[in-house]
């Protein structure tokens, strides 16, 4: 699919999120070797337990992203509540408290247009099921740098608006059911 | 000639235009995190009507009326009152009874913005008796946010949230009586700035200006890249009296810092720091 190797991999979803990541995070591998980003949109005021929860399900290591980190090999890192995650081009994670992108913050638009800068052609992104547009515009700058683009099937999604605005801005991307994607990332 | 990425050339005219933004104005944003820098940069692109970073540049060097606007984009932040009511929280249960065995303090809320935590900060120390004896200091590089600080007045719709995280902090008292409410604006009493100096400061090339009980300064570290925030750190830790406080947003830390041993974590969860005696 990539003319290059993979080298990253990041996930935006919003409504219906912890059903499609657990059908997703779970399948991977404990010898994955690709950093996993994903933006989940929460309540700003809250904890988030989705780290937590998905520390327990998984087979590599989960964590919420920290400010100036370096990125590690086969991790998924959360986006924290109330900050934008983003990926520098020298490889490490950066936070903003800018304001937010389409009411949210995260925004899957500001990780992966920043993903885009930094991994161009090495970037995997996938769109799971949401109830607003945010990550199609992300979406087209994946495509744009030349990475892979994938969006859930609207029909298997519980909230299809997001993958529906995904496949209209960015009209390329592989249409798979979260299962289909979940073993394109196994065979990575 | 060789062919040039879209990528490669757009951070090109980045390093230029912050280039030109210190040797024209004096403002140094060469060392901030550049991710988000670039975003900023691009939005104030599209928004401002330029078609490349260079034409903004162009327009940044020419007309001096463009640079409180480009600083807008540069270092505007979205924070609210009493964000992360658990640090105000912790700050209230275990930073106030320390401070309160001095018989003045000095309070530093380093990057400001509008005030949010300022405010947050001011009413927390009223609450607890300690405002008549605090000198606070609120400092920002951006002027326009300085007056937005200095005038208190926020979009009513904020206050259900800030309201919300002020009772959630252990707040002693409503959040309404601080302020007036009118044409969709809460102003906040001007009796809260009494004991406020705001000065326009930057962490990136100013020194320290006074000693310090306690500084606050919560998500502006983010914004720096390692080396600058070695140095803010560093300006920090000169800052602080000894067993003085350092206080960070909820997702920064000094584990990375060069300054790192100049602290030990004090509230570990709420990235809450004591200035060690040494």
């Amino acid at each position: 699919m990539s003319a290059v190797p993979l080298e990253a991999v990041v996930i935006g979803a919003s409504a219906g999120a912890m059903e499609a990541l657990s059908a997703l995070l779970p399948a991977l591998p404990q010898n994955f070797r690709l950093p996993v980003f994903v933006v989940v949109h929460l309540p700003p005021d809250r904890k988030s337990l989705f780290a937590e929860i998905f520390q327990a399900k998984c087979r590599v290591p989960v964590r919420e992203a920290e400010d100036k980190e370096p990125i590690r090999a086969g991790t998924v890192y959360f986006a924290p509540p109330n900050y934008h995650l983003l990926i520098e081009t020298g490889r490490s994670i950066a936070l903003s408290s800018d304001e937010p992108v389409l009411y949210s913050r995260p925004a899957i638009d500001v990780l992966f247009e920043s993903a885009a800068d930094a991994y161009g052609p090495a970037l995997a992104g996938i769109i799971l099921s949401g109830a607003n547009e945010d990550g199609a515009r992300g979406l087209k700058a994946v495509a744009a740098a030349g990475g892979v683009t994938m969006i859930q099937r609207p029909d298997e999604a519980q909230a299809p608006d997001m993958p529906l605005a995904a496949l209209a801005a960015c009209p390329q991307a592989h249409i798979l059911p979260v299962a289909g994607i979940a073993a394109f990332l196994q065979a990575l | 000639m060789s062919e040039l990425g879209a990528a490669a050339l757009e951070d090109i005219e980045i390093r230029l235009l912050l280039e030109a933004l210190y040797l024209r104005y004096h403002y140094d944003f060469r060392h901030y995190a550049p991710a988000s820098l670039k975003r900023r940069l691009r939005l104030a692109r599209d928004q401002l009507g330029f078609k490349t970073i260079s034409a903004l540049q162009e327009g940044l060097l020419h007309e001096p009326d463009m640079l409180p606007v480009l600083l807008g984009y540069l270092t505007v932040q979205v924070s609210e009152m009493f964000r992360d009511p658990s640090y105000f929280k912790a700050i209230r249960e275990t930073v106030v009874p320390h401070l309160r065995t001095y018989p003045s303090l000095k309070l530093w809320i380093a990057g400001c913005s509008d005030g949010e935590e300022l405010y947050s900060f001011v009413i927390l120390f009223r609450e607890e008796g300690l405002e008549e004896r605090t000198l606070f200091y609120a400092t920002d590089i951006n002027q326009e946010a300085l007056a937005r600080a200095q005038a208190g007045v926020f979009s009513l719709e904020r206050m259900q949230l800030f309201t919300e995280n002020h009772r959630k902090s252990g707040g002693k008292s409503s959040l309404s009586d601080y302020y007036s409410a009118a044409y969709g604006r809460a102003s906040f009493d001007k009796s809260l700035r009494e004991r406020v100096v705001f000065a326009d400061h930057s962490l990136v090339t100013d020194a320290v200006f006074a000693e310090m009980h306690m500084i606050s300064c919560r998500n502006v570290l983010i914004y720096f890249d390692r080396e600058l925030q070695d140095r803010a750190v560093g300006l920090f830790k000169d800052s602080l009296a000894r067993k003085g406080f350092l206080g960070l947003g909820a997702k920064e830390n000094l584990r990375f810092s060069r300054h790192a041993g100049a602290f030990s974590d004090f509230v570990r969860e709420e990235k809450i720091y004591q200035r060690r005696a040494e």
